[in-house]
């Protein structure tokens, strides 16, 4: 018998991203067609919402004046396969993986806490809260590698003013969805979930730091904190939480989810500091990916200190890390 | 068994699959694969397989008394080579790519971080090995004095276990499972060593009860 050895898959076997994202609009074709059919409008428009931000779906944006590098951008693959999201997985190429059937949809976000009028946002109202910005963003891990990332969203304040916060706001906090059955790799995160995260009222206010729904101009992957996250540059990337399903306005500063595992390496502002090491290692030189060498110098506030230094008058940054 | 173990392919291929960690790392860069953070890769892949290699080189003493396969030795220093083989390669991707050969650097890495420390300790314990693991070594030194030496490779795989316990940032389950079998295999060395020497107990116990 001869048994023939299959030829190895190579690149070129890789089905094109438009062709794969084809037999969605196929497949969901099928499904309307059937819906339609079988039920008629009422529940073709039941469908409808959900399937208006499934993953990779286009966004319309505007550029924004915020958009602040001219910077190469990284590729759509390595912002997709090097992914911190530990309730996925420790390893980078683990939530690319894992997060694949994590259900964004529907989505509602609580808002609470101290503020006038509390209420629920769904993922459709988000949305349409305010014209889309394209925002190209420089986004440091505090493991000392770096991206550039065109985000899509809008400033937070957005969103927080309408709440109105009341005068005893002084921070915001965050929650990140967190559901065991559909994340069981979460148990060997080794930090506690769900994932919280917080800002100072004024931090949280700051027109940079972007409530954000999308990338490269689509909705976001499920890997990079569908279906909206936040994305706060001149800080650490683990301040920028994702899957975000709660957000309160406290009156005192919130825990935040490092911060619990290891007060002396995590601070509650993680601001982007070349100067202020992490106890184990420098922060003073980045690695921009894909590249080998360490050889990027890490900028004070990751470069966006004209904007954000102000907030930080008379605040020791060496003791306040 | 005992002949496939004392044949002359039996090391060839332990060689050869020596390699293949090597031949991972090597692959992906070959067919053109896209790595986001290809040193990150390299580095985790080598530091994975040092740490492997000395585990496992621990493991044929024991291994060969258990399972009666005296043959096992064969094989001790190849593997012992392959952890020194990859630790200089996990190394060189500190020196080179993360510090840029800057001495001064690296120095203030050494002395400032733990974790650092440890690796770097872990690395210089295996250079004598290394440099004396030739039979010409073994008969210069004598044997005692050789196995004296070379029980230096505990205090490496201790050293290296702890660096990879302090570098993660909290998934410590990894490095606690080499922690495990560490402990397993450096506990069996210790009961192997205190029922060798148990013919000698019943003369000082019965020395020590003299007086009562």
């Amino acid at each position: 018998m001869v048994i023939r050895r299959a030829r190895d898959l190579t690149y070129v076997d890789v089905t094109p991203k438009a062709v794969y994202l084809d037999r969605r609009k196929f497949l969901g074709g099928l499904g309307v067609a059937t819906a339609a059919a079988v039920a008629g409008r009422g529940l073709l428009e039941l469908v409808s919402p959900s399937r208006s931000i499934a993953a990779n779906t286009k966004l319309t944006t505007v550029k924004s004046p915020l958009s602040s590098t001219e910077e190469k951008i990284n590729t759509y693959n390595d912002v997709t396969h090097y992914n911190n999201f530990y309730e996925f997985g420790v390893d980078k190429d683990q939530p690319a993986k894992n997060a694949q059937r994590f259900v964004t949809s529907p989505w509602t976000v609580s808002v609470g806490g101290e503020i006038a009028k509390p209420r629920k946002f769904s993922m459709e109202e988000i949305l349409k809260l305010a014209p889309l910005e394209e925002r190209i963003y420089r986004h440091r891990c505090v493991e000392g590698w770096s991206i550039v990332v065109p985000w899509v969203g809008f400033s937070f304040r957005v969103l927080a003013k309408l709440v109105e916060p009341t005068p005893k706001a002084r921070f915001v906090s965050f929650e990140s969805y967190y559901d065991p059955a559909q994340m069981p790799l979460g148990r060997e995160a080794g930090i506690q979930l769900p994932y919280v995260e917080g800002l100072r009222l004024d931090e949280a206010m700051h027109p940079l730091a972007l409530l954000c729904v999308g990338m490269y101009g689509e909705t976001l992957p499920n890997q990079d904190g569908a279906p909206v996250r936040l994305v706060v540059p001149w800080k650490y990337g683990f301040k920028s939480i994702k899957s975000i399903v709660k957000i309160k306005f406290e009156k005192n500063q919130p825990p935040t989810a490092w911060n619990l595992y290891s007060p002396r390496e995590y601070g509650f502002y993680s601001n982007v500091n070349p100067d202020v090491d992490h106890p184990r290692w420098s922060q003073a030189r980045e690695r921009r990916l894909p590249e080998f060498f360490k050889t990027h110098k890490t900028l004070m506030f990751n470069g966006y200190g004209d904007q954000v230094a102000g907030l930080y008058n008379g605040v020791d940054l060496r003791k306040n890390y | 068994m005992h002949t496939f173990l004392a044949s002359k392919y039996a090391k060839t291929i332990v060689f050869l699959l020596g390699l293949g960690p090597l031949a991972a790392i090597v692959w992906p860069f070959w067919r053109g694969y896209t790595i986001p953070n290809p040193l990150e890769f390299i580095q985790h892949t080598t530091g994975d397989w040092a740490l492997r290699f000395l585990l496992i080189t621990l493991t044929i003493s024991p291994l060969r008394k258990l399972v009666r396969l005296p043959e096992l030795i064969r094989f001790r220093r190849m593997l012992g080579l392959f952890a020194f083989f990859y630790a200089c390669l996990h190394f060189t991707t500190y020196l080179w790519f993360d510090k840029l050969f800057d001495a001064h650097e690296i120095w203030k890495d050494v002395y400032k971080r733990p974790f650092i420390t440890v690796g770097f300790t872990a690395f210089v314990l295996l250079i004598p090995l290394a440099l004396t693991s030739t039979a010409g070594w073994i008969r210069r030194l004598g044997g005692r004095r050789w196995q004296l030496l070379h029980r230096a490779i505990y205090i490496s795989a201790v050293c290296g276990v702890i660096h990879y316990y302090w570098l993660v940032k909290s998934a410590v389950a990894r490095p606690l499972t080499y922690a495990a079998i560490l402990t397993l295999l450096l506990g069996w060395r210790m009961v192997d060593w205190l029922v060798r020497r148990k013919p000698l107990a019943p003369t000082k116990t019965a020395v020590q009860r003299a007086p009562v």
